[in-house]
């Protein structure tokens, strides 16, 4: 999709199956409100085709597309009842006021706030909009559902509980849901697949656990979770495990594609994997073993985050520890060996990252 | 009161509050006091005022319901200003749409102020160029008869068309600005929305648009109606001998007749009509004061 100079999506095939919960995740910019409202009809792509339940959508309007677009401030008439706004669909389509009010009603069961009926939207919590919102969307009957970040004006409490209760409403309706959104809490927790985004391009489609565990660039590795970075030359492959040549020494993750004896790479390991040792510099466990020098510690409740000063011109060396009564009070400056499994970690040719 | 005084402390304020307090007692309170009171009085000659004849009385009201002719003029006037007040809704809705929601902020200025210049000219003399467009052999005729629409020129100035349409341009503005700064808070998402849902166009303008703009509206009306109705150029220079407007009736009795009672009078009565319109308006959208005077 190009608006001039600039290129806002490019090379995008995906399928999104019926029925599924899929989420389009990437930092402000990346492209995915744009893929949003190409889906929704709101914008012709410049080249490249649209089918939804195998018809071409090319010319179709908003307004006659099988879609329902749930807006970022959610766009609810001001000046109508709870009730007409979620009938407002049916009354379009020339629905007679009993059967739109029956409606209505069934749908507020379904989000779980009948009593609401009457009321107008100034009465509202930001909860409650957000459910007549997604009522008022599914009254229409979409095949596709389309979430603009429907839940980043909400506080954590309310998110956590909100994401749960899109999640069922999807089981419930069954209606294929398309969410975009920069939280990629949101998007792991909710999705059955998630599409990695940045600068317009799909960096990896897969479900939560491939993104999570499996990343396919250092873009997903390094947006999606907390990761640390430890750059260096790739030694050898083989056995599809990877040796890095790091700052701190040769060190063993699992090889991502693309990945080549000789290239500049980087070795991602999560700040959860990696556990505190005394003891050699590489364990006859083929634990790799790297030694820092502890920067500061943040302690989060239910978890501390321990910092390492990384290489020279590198971000800190970050390690989680579960909070079991037992975290070590270290001092700055401290020298510490951190080990974690080859297994645990990914190996990936250098390329773009998320920024910080 | 407290904060206006905390910013620009006594003295200033003193001197801002008593401004206006004179500007209204002097120039505005005090002389339609002093007209209500000579329509209440008959015209009597200079030596006889303070005299025995010197009663109030309600004779001058009483002429216009026995005067069949400016009778019929004053009804022709509140159809006239309410059939131009229509008018100009029904052209500066799509206008005021186009500039709220449709342009890119950074055209807005251009075209509202393509819109404004010819505003800065003289209402009179805007008046006469409508005067001349609309002439038996001027150059809207010429135009129409070049076309092939028309077999001969239309005479839109005897009778009312031409009245109608020049009040409707002159008192653009004031229907246009209302119009515009109420459809432009709308936020532009609910049209979307409701286009997604499946509505068409008129429907997303009766259901959300209208009632959204509904102030803006009102006020819209009563400053046209308003205007219309006292307006007194355009209806002299535009209007033929079958077209007189109530005002041009009140002009009459002060200097024509020189009977400034009867035309304070008169005067009193489009006054009353104008602020009934007004409660009628005020009733009928749901504005308060507050709204209209924003």
């Amino acid at each position: 999709m190009r608006f001039g100079e600039v290129t806002a999506v490019r090379d995008v095939t995906l399928g999104i199956r019926a029925g599924e919960f899929f989420s389009f995740l990437g930092p402000s910019g990346c492209g995915k409100t744009t893929l949003l409202r190409l889906i929704s009809g709101f914008m012709e792509p410049t080249e490249g085709v649209i089918r939804i339940g195998g018809r071409d959508m090319r010319g179709i309007g908003p307004n006659k597309r099988p879609t329902a677009l749930i807006f970022q401030n959610l766009a609810l008439f001001p000046l109508m009842t709870v009730a007409e706004n979620i009938a407002f669909g049916l009354e379009v389509r020339g629905v007679d006021k009993e059967t739109r009010r029956k409606k209505a009603l069934e749908l507020l069961e379904l989000v779980a706030m009948p009593e609401a009926v009457d009321r107008k939207i100034s009465q509202l919590s930001g909860g409650q909009r957000q459910r007549v919102a997604v009522a008022r969307a599914l009254a229409v009957e979409p095949k596709v559902m389309l979430l603009d970040e429907p839940l980043s004006a909400l506080d954590l409490k309310l998110r956590q509980h909100m994401r749960a209760e899109l999640r069922a409403i999807q089981r419930r309706t069954g209606v294929t849901f398309v969410y975009i959104t920069h939280d990629q809490g949101e998007a792991l927790t909710m999705s059955d697949r998630v599409a990695v985004m940045s600068r317009g391009v799909i960096q990896q489609v897969g479900d939560s656990a491939a993104i999570y565990d499996r990343p396919a660039t250092p873009f997903v590795a390094s947006f999606v979770g907390e990761n640390n970075w430890l750059f260096g030359t790739v030694r050898n492959v083989a056995g599809g495990h990877a040796v890095v040549d790091t700052p701190f020494g040769p060190l063993r993750g699992r090889a991502g594609p693309g990945v080549a004896a000789g290239g500049k790479a980087i070795l991602f390991v999560r700040p959860e994997r990696l556990t505190l040792v005394d003891g050699g510099a590489t364990g006859p466990d083929g634990l790799n073993r790297l030694e820092a020098a502890v920067s500061h510690a943040d302690f989060e409740g239910n978890f501390a985050n321990i910092f390492f000063s990384g290489a020279p011109g590198r971000r800190d060396i970050v390690l989680q520890l579960t909070n079991d009564g037992a975290i070590p009070n270290l001092s700055a400056g401290t020298r510490r060996r951190l080990a974690f499994q080859p297994d645990h970690a990914v190996v990936l040719p250098e390329g773009e990252l998320a920024s910080e | 009161m407290r904060e206006v005084v905390r910013r620009y402390g006594v003295a200033l304020t003193g001197y801002m509050v008593l401004a206006c307090l004179a500007w209204t007692l002097g120039l505005i309170v005090l002389p339609e006091l002093m007209m209500v009171d000579y329509s209440f009085r008959p015209n009597l000659l200079f030596v006889e005022i303070g005299g025995p004849k010197d009663v109030h009385t309600l004779a001058n009201y009483e002429t216009l319901w026995r005067n069949t002719i400016h009778l019929s003029i004053f009804f022709k006037t509140i159809w006239g200003s309410a059939l131009v007040t229509v008018v100009t809704l029904v052209m500066c809705y799509p206008l005021a749409y186009f500039l709220g929601q449709v342009v890119a902020a950074d055209r807005l200025s251009t075209y509202l102020l393509m819109l404004v210049v010819p505003f800065w000219i003289n209402e009179i003399l805007r008046t006469f160029a409508w005067f001349i467009i609309l002439a038996y052999q001027g150059p809207l005729n010429a135009l129409l008869l070049w076309l092939g629409l028309t077999a001969e020129p239309i005479r839109f100035m005897s009778g009312d068309g031409g009245v109608v349409l020049g009040m409707a341009y002159a008192y653009l503005l004031f229907m246009v600005f209302p119009l515009y700064n109420a459809i432009e808070t709308l936020d532009h998402n609910q049209i979307e929305a409701a286009r997604d849902l499946g509505a068409p166009t008129w429907r997303i303008h009766w259901r959300v648009v209208v009632p959204h703009a509904k102030p803006g509206i009102a006020v819209g009306c009563i400053m046209v109606f308003m205007l219309t109705a006292s307006s007194y150029a355009v209806p002299a220079i535009l209007g033929g001998p079958s077209s007189r407007w109530f005002t041009q009736i009140i002009y009459d009795w002060f200097f024509e007749g020189q009977n400034w009672n009867q035309g304070s009078a008169y005067a009193f009565i489009l006054l009353l009509l104008c602020i009934g319109f007004i409660l009628v308006m005020m009733r009928l959208f749901k504005v308060g004061l507050a709204d209209i005077a924003k």
